[in-house]
């Protein structure tokens, strides 16, 4: 035997055993027959294969932005906030009133009408957002004070179903008639939408009606907007938490909260702006998600909410990068099964990577390894 | 690997670690640790916090992978076994941090040691047929019986989270002996104990060793205890053993005098100790 | 079986009243089919939520899985029933029978093999399984098919109400089967990981699950279960005789598992998983252990529940729903099996029962959102459950009466350690 020859000590059984080999040959045969098919398909048509990466792009950056409230809510708290998902939808909702009902979208145009339009809807477009962001952060701080804070020296598994129940409560409230209404409503976009072409000829503006070149790929201003605000965001947070006073609180709170106490910190207001600051990164990609696919339904939160919390726990719950990095992975998991693979199948492949990205990492890609202490 | 018996079966030594290394990252916890233990012996092994001592009880007891090194309990290398199986071959240990089934009766603490040793299947257990009956019969009475040994007989219906500390830490120790071990592993038994809890603790420790013809090691950091129970102590710091000898030896050891006082100490106590014999 | 104490007695003479009493009152027709069909799916939910409490409640493993193995249950228990009475054909009857005997023999000869090669992975281990769970299960099917004829003329054999109810029985606990297998391996790797973690990999598999349920007859190849429009045509078989005396067989099953030592064992990995391994504990073999008996009860209620009403829709195993069971444990107290019984009776009572009858009309959706707030004011008024740790006395652990003190010497070597 072969085998013997190299390593005299070990029995073929013992090397199996040691290297791991069935466990590791089995993800390995399933990675490549995944690389294969997109290998195939890309090569097959790349312009095609470059679109879906974009719109993957396009939703992987809304998944981030929901899935930091998870991941910081949960490196807090240690509380799965399923009602976080919930909170988008609420945060889509009131970036359409403000738009559909009170043309908040205008308001510089009407004030001012001197001034560019262009400057003015953006002007106008960042007040919905803020609107939208303000309110989302009220909403959660409500829902933390009434739902969670009660139940924080209770088992952690009552705070949890006080989260399903505080969804179930959003989505079904939201359900009634003089709130939400039960039905799909369309949304009205607070600017119009410009499309661009990218391809070998260079780079253009897709006119309305016209098909798209061949070989060429396409994206929108929204997905530039979503993209930048996303971008814009994450800085912003990655700048809170580590830079201000406000951020290093929350990482002590989040380290050890006795001792965070102790030092003077107060625990009850920081776990508020947590909530807080979560929800109106939610809020943010209610509205984004909202203009990307232009309808709102009061249950719109259920399925982003879960795949962003997906990604969340796919780049390490608690983590901050890995939010970040595990929703770009679920946006491109998302488009490219649905385009490759199966569309009604996309739910499950999204949890089937989960599933295996966690028997290779048990924490995610960034979390940290947990040592029992014994 | 494993099942390797080793040929110079000592017989009159339980336990032989060797060249047992373990590595956390980079950090060295452990380093290259030996240490023989006769049977019957009580052995102490001490060290400043953080020397590694409760790192070398988890490697022994199979919770934690080590490194590098062997570990031969009665011939047999138990290094790649899973603890539960270390504690079956008959290696039993106590918890820094008491680790008792919090929720659980005192009684029901001490049956859960005897579970290896039930004597029936699952399905006798669904079936509750008169096997299951008898041999449950058989096993509660096992284990009342060892309270009774401990004192604790009138506390079997407490909930073990609800004892006085003492009283939870003479009930680890009634757990562990539950398994049937001939190693047993104290670590830090007498940790939070008031002076009279710690004496009672050592004729108990004492009671125990020729009771159950048991070979110790332990922990301690209160030395009263290991000086004055311990027959040899191996002292670590750094991960590294660094003395071994009698209570005495070791008590002028001055490497053992540096590692606990840091450096210079020694040549301070041995003129302390010069002045206080004048 | 001489000497029944009394707690018994009071529990099978209880059951068999509160079973007389439905039954009577079903009988006469006092009972509307609107309060039959709660009650029976009150007694389904006990079922399930009596595996998850095994399972969350006793072993500490958060679950959100219970959900997928009830679909699974479900809808492999259906098709069973359905091929009989709709095609006359013992087909599914065969083929699920021999496959959970094959997929059973397949998992307990590898077992031997991986208890041999010691400290296999467990990734490894369950790619081992695969192998031979898909291998003999392949098998099944060949052979289950050629067997499909000879049991086809048996069953016709016997008089029609009588091979009716074989199959289903059969069906009902082949389904439980079929998920304590399926449970088996997917909880091989899985149980590896850390509690939150499990937790969302388990929710991960209800999803997965009613994915598939939605293209149950495109991707799966099962056209009678019409994938997302819901599979009719289900014989309604499941009487409240069947549903009660599967409920006091698993409450049964459940009490004496609990108060053995391997309930011990299976207890002590909640209450500290290093001490439990310390103390010669299989830590790991008691979880899959505990996840499979809770997947078990989870398939035999899936079962239950698919003749209850004759038509199954994958919404119904929706991930959100999966919660259900999850409230339901945790309102009657994590741990206490009267406590799970009591509120899964009382979780389809209020909220399949009252809420529907009480809220006026126009105002049917205000049931969840009621519902959510009932659930707050229960959470924050008690947070450990209504039960918490009670059990009525047929559950509970008796303590064993002290020891007669009457070997001195022994007492004396007490106090000697006392003084």
């Amino acid at each position: 035997m072969r085998s013997s020859i190299v390593a005299p000590r070990l029995s073929l059984t013992q090397k199996i055993v040691q290297t791991k080999i069935i466990g590791k040959a089995l993800i390995a045969l399933v990675a490549l027959a995944v690389l294969y098919l997109l290998a195939v398909n890309a090569i097959k048509n790349p312009t095609v294969f470059l679109q879906q990466l974009v719109n993957g792009l396009q939703l992987g950056f809304v998944y981030a932005l929901i899935a930091l409230g998870y991941t910081m809510v949960y490196g807090i708290v240690r509380l799965i906030n399923f009602a976080h998902g919930d909170v988008f939808m609420v945060g889509a909702f009131i970036s359409f009133y403000a738009i559909s009902r009170f043309q908040l979208h205008d308001w510089v145009a009407k004030l001012s009408p001197g001034m560019s339009p262009f400057v003015a809807r953006a002007i106008g477009s960042i007040t919905v957002i803020l609107l939208s962001m303000t309110l989302c952060a009220l909403l959660a701080f409500v829902i933390e004070r009434v739902a969670y804070k009660p139940l924080r020296d209770a088992p952690r598994i009552s705070a949890l179903i006080t989260a399903i129940g505080v969804s179930f409560f959003l989505e079904y409230f939201g359900a009634l008639k003089f709130v939400f209404s039960p039905n799909f409503t369309p949304y009205k976009r607070p600017f119009d939408v410009v499309t661009w072409t990218l391809g070998r000829q260079g780079f253009g503006k897709l006119v309305e009606g016209e098909g798209v070149p061949e070989g060429n790929i396409i994206f929108s201003n929204i997905f530039v907007i979503i993209v930048l605000t996303s971008i814009f965001l994450l800085l912003l947070l990655q700048y809170i938490v580590t830079k201000t006073r406000v951020g290093k609180a929350m990482r002590a709170t989040a380290y050890d909260k006795p001792t965070a106490r102790l030092m003077g910190i107060n625990i009850d207001s920081i776990i508020s702006i947590t909530f807080g600051i979560g929800a109106a990164w939610a809020g943010a990609a209610g509205m984004l998600y909202a203009t990307a696919f232009p309808q709102v339904f009061f249950w719109m939160g259920i399925i982003p909410g879960l795949k962003a919390f997906v990604a969340a726990v796919l780049g390490g719950i608690g983590s901050i990068p890995g939010a970040f990095v595990g929703a770009l992975i679920m946006g491109q998991a998302e488009t490219l099964s649905a385009g490759y693979i199966s569309t009604p199948m996309r739910d499950a492949i999204a949890f089937s990577i989960l599933i295996i990205v966690l028997l290779i990492r048990p924490t995610g890609i960034f979390g940290e390894p947990s040592r029992e202490k014994a | 690997m494993s099942n390797q018996t080793i040929s110079t079966s000592q017989n009159d030594f339980i336990l032989q670690v060797s060249g047992l290394s373990k590595l956390f990252g980079g950090l060295k916890a452990v380093n290259n640790f030996d240490l023989t233990l006769k049977s019957h012996s009580l052995t102490g092994l001490i060290g400043p916090n953080g020397a590694g001592k409760t790192t070398v009880f988890n490697m022994i007891t199979g919770i934690y992978a080590p490194t590098a090194g062997e570990i031969i309990f009665q011939g047999q290398n138990i290094v790649g076994l899973e603890p539960h199986e270390i504690n079956q071959m008959g290696i039993a240990r106590t918890f820094q941090n008491i680790r008792l089934f919090p929720n659980l009766t005192v009684l029901d603490n001490v049956r859960i040691a005897y579970h290896p040793h039930a004597g029936y299947s699952m399905a006798d257990a669904i079936l509750h047929n008169r096997h299951f009956l008898e041999k449950e019969k058989a096993l509660t009475e096992q284990a009342q019986e060892f309270l009774a040994v401990f004192g604790l007989e009138d506390r079997q219906g407490e909930i073990a989270k609800n004892l006085p500390y003492g009283e939870q830490r003479r009930l680890e120790i009634a757990r562990a002996l539950a398994a049937e071990p001939q190693l047993l592993l104290l670590d830090e038994p007498a940790a939070g104990m008031n002076p009279a809890e710690t004496v009672e603790l050592m004729d108990l420790i004492h009671f125990i060793r020729e009771r159950f013809n048991l070979t110790i090691l332990l922990i301690e950091h209160q030395m009263r205890v290991v000086m004055g129970i311990c027959e040899t102590i191996t002292v670590m710091d750094f991960g590294e053993v660094i003395a071994r000898g009698t209570p005495r030896e070791i008590q002028s050891d001055p490497r053992v005098i540096e590692a606990y006082l840091g450096p210079g100490a020694s040549a301070l106590s041995e003129k302390f100790r010069r002045k206080k014999t004048q | 079986m001489k000497n029944i104490d009394k707690s018994t007695l009071y529990f099978i003479g209880g059951s068999v009243l509160i079973f007389l009493i439905v039954q009577i009152l079903v009988s006469v027709g006092i009972l509307s089919t609107f309060w039959y069909t709660i009650l029976r799916i009150g007694a389904v939910m006990a079922i399930v939520s009596l595996g998850l409490n095994l399972i969350y409640g006793f072993n500490g493993q958060f679950s959100l899985g219970q959900w997928g193995f009830y679909a699974l249950g479900a809808y492999s228990a259906g098709d069973v029933t359905y091929r009989w009475t709709q095609l006359q054909s013992s087909g599914g009857l065969t083929i699920l029978l021999l496959g959970v005997i094959m997929a059973g023999i397949a998992i307990l000869l590898i077992r031997r093999l991986v208890n041999k090669l010691r400290g296999l992975d467990a990734l490894s281990a369950f790619g081992l399984y695969l192998i031979g769970v898909i291998l003999l299960a392949y098998l099944a099917v060949v052979v289950g098919g050629a067997l499909e004829n000879p049991v086809n003329s048996i069953l016709k054999a016997l008089p029609p109400e009588v091979s009716k109810q074989i199959v289903f029985v059969v069906a009902v606990l082949l389904g439980g089967l079929f998920a304590a297998e399926i449970s088996f391996l997917f909880g091989l790797p899985v149980l590896t990981l850390g509690s939150d973690y499990f937790g969302i990999a388990t929710l991960g598999f209800t999803v997965i699950v009613k994915v598939l349920l939605d293209n149950s007859d495109t991707m799966l190849g099962f056209a009678e279960m019409k994938g997302a429009r819901g599979m009719i045509g289900i014989p309604k078989m499941t009487t409240w005789f069947w549903v009660f005396f599967f409920l006091v067989l698993v409450v049964i099953v459940t009490r004496n598992i609990l108060h053995s030592s391997y309930g011990r064992a299976i207890v002590s990995v909640r209450e500290d998983e290093i001490a439990a391994k310390a103390m010669g504990i299989d830590v790991a073999n008691f979880k899959t252990i505990t996840f499979v008996i809770g997947s078990f009860f989870a398939g035999l209620a899936g079962g239950l529940y698919a003749h209850i009403n004759g038509f199954l829709h994958p919404d119904t195993f929706n991930f959100i729903k999966s919660f259900d069971p999850m409230i339901i444990v945790v309102f009657g107290g994590l741990g206490s099996v009267t406590g799970t019984v009591a509120a899964s009776f009382a979780w389809a009572l209020v909220l399949e029962g009252f809420l529907r009858l009480v809220l006026p009309e126009g105002f049917e959706t205000w049931r969840f959102v009621v519902y959510p707030l009932l659930l707050l004011i229960m959470m924050l008024l008690k947070p450990n459950g209504l039960f918490g740790n009670y059990e009525m006395p047929f559950l509970r652990q008796v303590l064993p009466p002290l020891r007669k003190k009457t070997q001195s010497n022994e007492n004396a070597t007490d106090e000697e350690v006392l003084a």
